[in-house]
């Protein structure tokens, strides 16, 4: 499952614990600071990625949108997005004999 | 692809003035989330402290007044018992409602006010350049004790919350830790917690205690100050509910 996020980074002030808290060390602090003299974080670049985290051209990070960076930060500066998980919803269906029966459908 | 995490409206899209790594921007977020996850958003009134979040009303998106330094628990008392079908709550840090305005809140929980207290614990004064607070734990150095906090001069650290939970009047304590997203995660739970009891009208005092990071005066990186009040603060403020 593919995840995306975006960060404000006018507005992030560099403290980095998203970049402590990511599972997937895709967050990493921008080497150019931003209007506010801080130094944002920013999704991997595909430049400072290593080479065995995907295939080129792919995805720009290993993010799987699992919001923890987003949990953790306090300017609530983090979007996530992620790719449509797999629900499964129980649903009711006729069976034999007319009675329901519970099955489960992915939408 | 799929949005999973989004600002919340009642939290202002606007920069906040804390510092990089403060612990207030988390603790505004949950209660914005848990305004608009209750929908209570149109009743609710806030009450900010003296302190670092002064500006809280610039930033959450309801009713904010801002009161005497300590005394949000007796304002609070008087908006609530004027108007039962508000939502009162107030947000004190440890300089006001541990120091200047100890008598308050005691006095409130022990009515059995009908409000909710969030209490922001960060072991400093944190706007006033990071002077010992009662809650500071023994050993750490602040701008005002520079050899480290000593009970034979300065005093033990002062556990409000088990002080609070002794109190009949209050029906809710609960301590928490903003540090980590788990931690995140349960501080979520505990603030929406306090906020479904007085929804439901229950007859009583509650308070959601949060641990939370200053690492400017605590003089260290934002990580550090994370694992510092994992590893050190909790071992004086231990983590749980107290009550309820």
């Amino acid at each position: 499952m593919a995840g995306k996020i975006i960060i404000d980074t006018e507005r992030c002030k560099g403290c980095g614990l998203c970049v402590v808290v990511c599972p997937k060390s895709s967050i990493v602090i921008s080497k150019k600071s931003n209007k506010n003299g801080y130094f944002p974080a920013q999704p991997v670049p595909a430049d400072r990625r290593p080479v065995e985290s995907g295939v080129e051209g792919a995805a720009d990070t290993d993010c799987t949108g699992c919001c923890l960076c987003a949990i953790i930060c306090p300017e609530a500066i983090i979007e996530v997005y992620r790719d449509q998980p797999n629900k499964i919803d129980i649903v009711a269906k006729p069976g034999k004999k007319g009675k329901p029966r519970l099955v489960e459908e992915k939408t | 692809m799929e949005t999973v995490f989004t600002r919340t409206p009642t939290f202002k899209d606007c920069p906040t003035h804390y510092c990089p790594g403060c612990g207030h921007g988390i603790a505004h977020r949950l209660i914005a989330e848990t305004i608009d996850e209750l929908d209570i958003r149109d009743r609710t009134i806030g009450i900010a402290p003296v302190g670092c979040a002064v500006l809280a009303y610039d930033y959450l998106d309801v009713d904010m007044i801002e009161v005497a330094h300590g005394r949000a628990p007796a304002v609070a008392t008087g908006m609530k018992r004027t108007n039962p079908d508000k939502i009162i709550f107030s947000y004190q840090g440890d300089g006001d409602l541990a120091a200047i305005g100890t008598a308050e809140i005691i006095h409130a929980a022990h009515r059995g006010e009908q409000i909710t207290v969030i209490f922001i614990n960060n072991a400093v004064f944190g706007m006033t350049g990071g002077q010992m607070a009662p809650t500071t734990v023994l050993g750490q150095i602040t701008a005002t004790t520079p050899q480290g906090r000593e009970a034979a001069g300065e005093g033990f650290p002062l556990q409000v919350s088990e002080l609070l939970a002794l109190l009949p009047g209050a029906i809710y304590v609960e301590r928490c830790a903003l540090s980590g997203a788990a931690g995140i995660r349960k501080t979520k739970k505990a603030i929406k917690h306090a906020f479904e009891l007085q929804v439901g009208g229950a007859q009583g005092f509650s308070l959601v205690e949060l641990l939370s990071p200053c690492p400017v005066y605590w003089r260290m990186t934002p990580a550090e100050s994370m694992e510092w009040i994992e590893k050190e603060m909790t071992k004086v403020f231990p983590l749980g509910r107290l009550k309820g």
